[in-house]
């Protein structure tokens, strides 16, 4: 199972990153190999549709848990397509979510918060 | 003949010009300020016919769709994405089809979605069209460009979008004569200097008019002196005006405006050299 | 806590508020969402401490030596922004549709400066603004980078004045996004019912909180009555009425907010709105 947590920096020692869709960078962990890999969110510098170009970036990278702070429509659509649970991160720093995460502490999102360009309602 | 009116900043008085301008000289008017077209309130058309406008999307063959992402690659507007197929999202989407071009399996077809409409009537005999985009979609360009489409020779006067973006710039193209409408604050003259930037680099010939006028020497009239620029014209500031604006009544009703727009007129024809 | 003044309709009065507002609240961040044309910092003045380039499009280039004038990249275009081999930056998308098709490699896309995002530190706090090259586009990312450079300024809990931009497009979806208060300011003409009307249901779109104030209402009391009936059918509170007022433009031109002229009608009115709006702000 890979858990991505989305980071402010490319370290887990440094802060996660509240917003998923332009957050300069994405912890993915590997629960088999115990071992971090930072990917780079090119979403971040999208004109347009960040959200959606972030999410398509986890998908490609077979992520089946995103601990964030909050996405757009857009970005819950694509997860949800791509059958990946999304949490809520709690504290502040990337090394600290996946125990939280495991000791079932992390409250799942379902909502978006508003976006300029979501298709729902 | 084309002539356009626009300005830098909003609520300056460009579809006053307009609509008086072309009922006066009885020209075809059309309201490219899609986002807020108020042009018709002024200028009551009948008949009004509606047409639809819409953009080219992609729709995936899921029987044909090999999963190659190249559609979601050539994306510039990130509105495709592949999980175990492609989804589309609408609103992102400019239509351009570049995704049906690079697909190698042709699983795209494009299917027409609405962003908007365009009407026409007519106001006595005299032609009005108006573009209104849906509220919530973000991309005006299409209706603007299918608006545009529909100008033939007949001289039109152009009600443009307030700003200096690409939605304004459309209305511009292969225009003959633009009229940049300006208040004498210092808001407007900020504006009007990037209106001017704007018509100068498209090299359109261009003159300029002043609302709500109150005194002759100000900070407005004096930049147009001292950089050479044509004023065509002042409309005072007056509250009979913005009584007669505010209940959606044209101002040549009246025939001291009558004359006011008739001088303007003039300005223009000895501008471009011809009348209209 | 963050206030966005819209209005729909241009000229409508929202600089004259939100210069007003940025006044009456010392320690607020300002961003002036209106990237086409800013007029916020004429009135605050301050200097700017910082100016970043924003790319805001890729453009198609043709590289001259690849291409065979084989046209195939003219057909391709819905823009008609290729003629000859040659491209019109002015109609260019970049939707790069036309590097689909060219059989010799020879377009590339290339990011384009679009604008600068500015800080400007006025006497009265921090504000986010941004100037736009003229006939640029993208105006929608470049709101949201604004407000995101103003977000840098100060933390969540701080109060966020946003000047708004006329229309009801994607640059206007941009300044209302996320906001908490859309004030909408209203102009009591057919006009400006219309518009009040469109931009109203963008804001309900988004789930912002709308408060009404109507502009130079004594200049049509009839269509004044027409907005505060619909406001009152659809449930908006609306929250004041500004009477015309001649030294509303002497303060433009003074360059100073209307809210330090003593006898004036407008701003008396404009500091009960600021102290009812604070209400809804607790």
């Amino acid at each position: 199972m890979k858990i991505c947590i989305s980071s402010t920096v490319d370290s887990i020692n440094g802060l996660a990153d509240g917003r998923f869709g332009r957050c300069p960078f994405y912890a993915i962990y590997d629960d088999e190999t115990k071992e971090y890999e930072f990917v780079e969110n090119e979403g971040a510098k999208a004109a347009q549709g960040a959200g959606i170009k972030a999410a398509q970036i986890v998908v490609d990278n077979g992520v089946d848990v995103v601990i964030t702070g909050s996405l757009g429509p857009n970005a819950i659509r694509v997860l949800q397509a791509g059958n990946i649970k999304i949490y809520k991160m709690l504290g502040d720093k990337v090394k600290e979510q996946v125990g939280y995460y495991n000791e079932g502490k992390l409250i799942s999102i379902d909502k978006p918060g508003a976006s300029h360009m979501g298709i729902g309602k | 003949m084309q002539i356009a009116v626009l300005s830098g900043k909003g609520g300056t008085g460009k579809t006053t010009v307009s609509t008086n301008l072309a009922k006066l000289i009885n020209v075809r008017y059309i309201d490219c300020d899609v986002e807020e077209p108020n042009g018709f309130i002024f200028l009551k058309p009948q008949d009004i016919k509606s047409k639809e406008v819409s953009i080219p999307v992609p729709y995936v063959d899921e029987d044909k769709c090999i999963h190659c992402k190249k559609c979601v690659d050539i994306c510039q507007f990130n509105a495709l994405v592949h999980t175990d197929r492609v989804i589309l999202f609408e609103k992102l989407c400019h239509g351009c089809g570049a995704c049906r071009a690079v697909c190698p399996t042709m699983a795209i077809v494009e299917k027409d979605r609405p962003i908007g409409k365009i009407e026409t009537g007519y106001s006595d005999d005299m032609e009005c069209l108006s573009g209104t985009l849906n509220v919530t979609e973000p991309m005006a360009g299409p209706i603007i460009s299918k608006l545009k489409g529909m100008i033939d020779d007949k001289t039109t006067i152009i009600d443009c979008s307030p700003g200096s973006s690409c939605n304004v710039v459309k209305p511009l193209l292969g225009v003959d004569y633009a009229i940049l409408v300006t208040e004498p604050t210092e808001f407007g003259l900020h504006d009007l200097k990037i209106a001017v930037e704007l018509v100068r680099k498209m090299k359109i010939p261009f003159g300029v008019i002043i609302n709500r006028m109150s005194q002759e020497d100000n900070a407005t009239s004096k930049y147009c002196k001292d950089d050479n620029i044509n004023i065509i014209g002042t409309i005072p500031f007056d509250r009979d005006i913005a009584v007669m604006y505010s209940k959606g009544e044209l101002l040549i009703k009246d025939e001291k405006y009558k004359k006011m727009f008739t001088d303007i007129m003039s300005n223009i024809e000895e501008a471009i050299g011809c009348s209209l | 806590m963050q206030l966005v003044i819209i209005s729909g309709k241009g000229g409508t009065g929202k600089t004259t508020i939100a210069a007003s507002f940025a006044y009456l609240s010392e320690n607020s961040i300002k961003c002036d969402c209106d990237v086409d044309a800013s007029n916020l910092h004429i009135v605050l003045g301050g200097e700017d401490i910082k100016s970043e380039a924003y790319i805001g499009a890729k453009v198609a280039h043709v590289d001259g030596d690849k291409c065979t004038l084989c046209r195939a990249c003219e057909d391709m275009c819905r823009y008609d922004a290729i003629k000859d081999g040659v491209v019109d930056e002015l109609k260019c998308e970049g939707c790069a549709a036309c590097t689909v098709v060219c059989d010799y490699d020879a377009i590339k896309m290339k990011d384009e400066v679009t604008g600068d995002t500015i800080i400007t530190k006025t006497s009265k706090g921090i504000l986010s603004r941004a100037q736009m090259i003229v006939g640029a586009e993208g105006s929608g990312k470049l709101v949201t980078d604004v407000r995101k450079n103003a977000l840098s300024y100060g933390s969540k809990d701080d109060m966020y004045i946003l000047d708004g931009t006329p229309g009801v497009g994607c640059a206007v979806m941009a300044s209302v996004t996320g906001c908490d208060i859309a004030l909408i300011i209203v102009e009591p003409s057919q006009s400006g019912l219309n518009d009040f009307k469109r931009v109203l249901s963008v804001v309900e779109f988004f789930e912002i909180k709308p408060l009404v104030c109507i502009n130079k209402y004594d200049i049509n009391e009839e269509v004044t009555k027409d907005i505060s009936a619909y406001c009152e059918a659809k449930n908006i509170d609306l929250i004041g009425k500004i009477p015309f007022d001649t030294t509303v433009e002497k303060s433009i031109n003074e360059l100073k907010p209307i809210v330090l002229y003593e006898n004036s009608m407008a701003a008396k009115e404009i500091k009960n709105i600021w102290k009812k709006l604070n209400d809804y702000t607790k």
